[in-house]
């Protein structure tokens, strides 16, 4: 485990001779690289470290809700793009945030397709939009459903959709 | 002499003089009957038939499935109780063992599959998710099926132990031993059934059974060619 940014040297080298400075903010969690950037730039970013640093795979897309979450100051929700360099088995972490009205992003669909899937979960648990995407549908849960399961604020047990069915009696089967 | 027994004469060997030898007993107001020779009703009949011929459809969706598995095998044996032929499809099945989780997405195919078998049928709530929602209390997961459909034998356990699924096969099975009549109003679970249709008989065509539940369209269920245009007739 490194303790250091010192792996991803050339990939930062490349990234500031880029995008200079004030585009993007880094941290360190354990040995995770985390880039983050405003949704202006999100598809600049991400096409720079596609083409440029050689990050080829989308390993994982994903949201977070941080309603109430202590000393929360940015947006609400954040989505993270977990990028992998399959030749240097680099690995590195892009944050993004996004408002709590109306959720919108653009979409990394063109980037990589895989990101087809994981955008339609994102967009189906949390409703947060991702602009461009080629068919932005629920992939969980029924096509009528009209909440977002895993915002913090919808109730664990729902709100009575899972009990919103006929009941089939002896006489009607 | 036992009751049942043949009162034909019976021939007594020389010197033989058994008490009561050239008597027959016959019972006041019983039936005589040829030796081997049972009296019973056509119900008791039809109704032993239908316990040890029970098809079921195994609807697993989690880890109760497994279990499910484990008794059509030779250790616990399903087969000694007639109801081996699981068939995959509704309309060749009589016994609905619902095994394992109903998501709310699943459960409109639960009910349809339900409609798609044939009468009369049995249904058997296996294990505690399938009973109660078990531990899954979360907006997706029915809370017990028996809220949306007829259920006819629980099961608890998580998941329940293969000794368990042949009790509840038995306990079916006595049930349906128990209910049942071939030229009444049919088993007792089809009463409400009978209303039914005594109430829609006259009903005009194109207000099929579906079309009146009107639920089938929920999930892109509707069948090829529209709703059904048939009168009730054609649907029993």
């Amino acid at each position: 485990m490194s303790t250091t940014t010192e792996p991803h040297a050339s990939t930062l080298a490349t990234l500031s001779k880029v995008f200079g400075d004030g585009v993007f903010t880094t941290s360190l969690f354990r040995d995770n690289l985390r880039l983050f950037v405003p949704a202006s730039r999100l598809i600049d970013l991400l096409t720079v470290l596609k083409d440029r640093c050689g990050f080829g795979l989308l390993a994982e897309l994903g949201a977070t809700d941080y309603l109430g979450y202590p000393g929360r100051t940015r947006s609400r929700f954040d989505v993270h793009y977990v990028l992998r360099n399959l030749e240097t088995a680099e690995r590195l972490v892009v944050k993004v945030g996004a408002a709590d009205p109306d959720p919108l992003l653009p979409s990394a669909v063109p980037l990589w397709p895989g990101a087809d899937w994981m955008e339609r979960e994102v967009f189906d648990m949390f409703g947060i939009r991702f602009h461009g995407h080629p068919d932005l549908r629920r992939i969980l849960m029924p096509d009528e459903f009209t909440a977002y399961p895993l915002r913090k604020d919808y109730p664990l047990r729902g709100r009575g959709e899972r009990h919103n069915f006929p009941r089939l009696t002896r006489g009607e089967s | 002499m036992a009751l049942g027994s043949s009162d034909r004469p019976r021939t007594l060997a020389p010197g033989a003089s058994g008490p009561g030898s050239n008597l027959t007993v016959k019972p006041a107001g019983a039936v005589e009957v040829p030796e081997n020779t049972i009296l019973t009703t056509a119900d008791a009949v039809v109704n032993w038939c239908r316990k040890y011929s029970l098809w079921p459809m195994p609807f697993a969706t989690a880890c109760c499935g497994i279990e499910l598995m484990a008794v059509g095998a030779s250790r616990f044996d399903i087969a000694r109780f007639g109801a081996e032929v699981m068939r995959f499809s509704p309309r060749q099945c009589d016994l609905m063992i619902v095994a394992g989780r109903v998501a709310m997405k699943m459960m409109p195919v639960l009910q349809r599959i339900w409609l798609q078998m044939p009468e009369p049928k049995w249904c058997i709530s296996m294990g505690a998710c399938a009973s109660s929602g078990g531990v899954f209390d979360t907006y997706a997961v029915v809370q017990g099926i028996d809220r949306f459909m007829p259920v006819d034998v629980y099961i608890p356990g998580c998941p329940p132990r293969p000794e368990q699924i042949l009790r509840a096969l038995m306990d079916l099975q006595a049930k349906i031993q128990k209910g049942g009549s071939l030229f009444g109003t049919g088993l007792p679970e089809m009463d409400e059934r009978q209303k039914f249709l005594e109430e829609k008989r006259h009903a005009p065509a194109g207000h099929a059974l579906s079309q009146e539940r009107g639920d089938e369209d929920r999930f892109g269920y509707r069948l090829p060619g529209g709703p059904a245009r048939l009168g009730v007739e054609e649907t029993r």
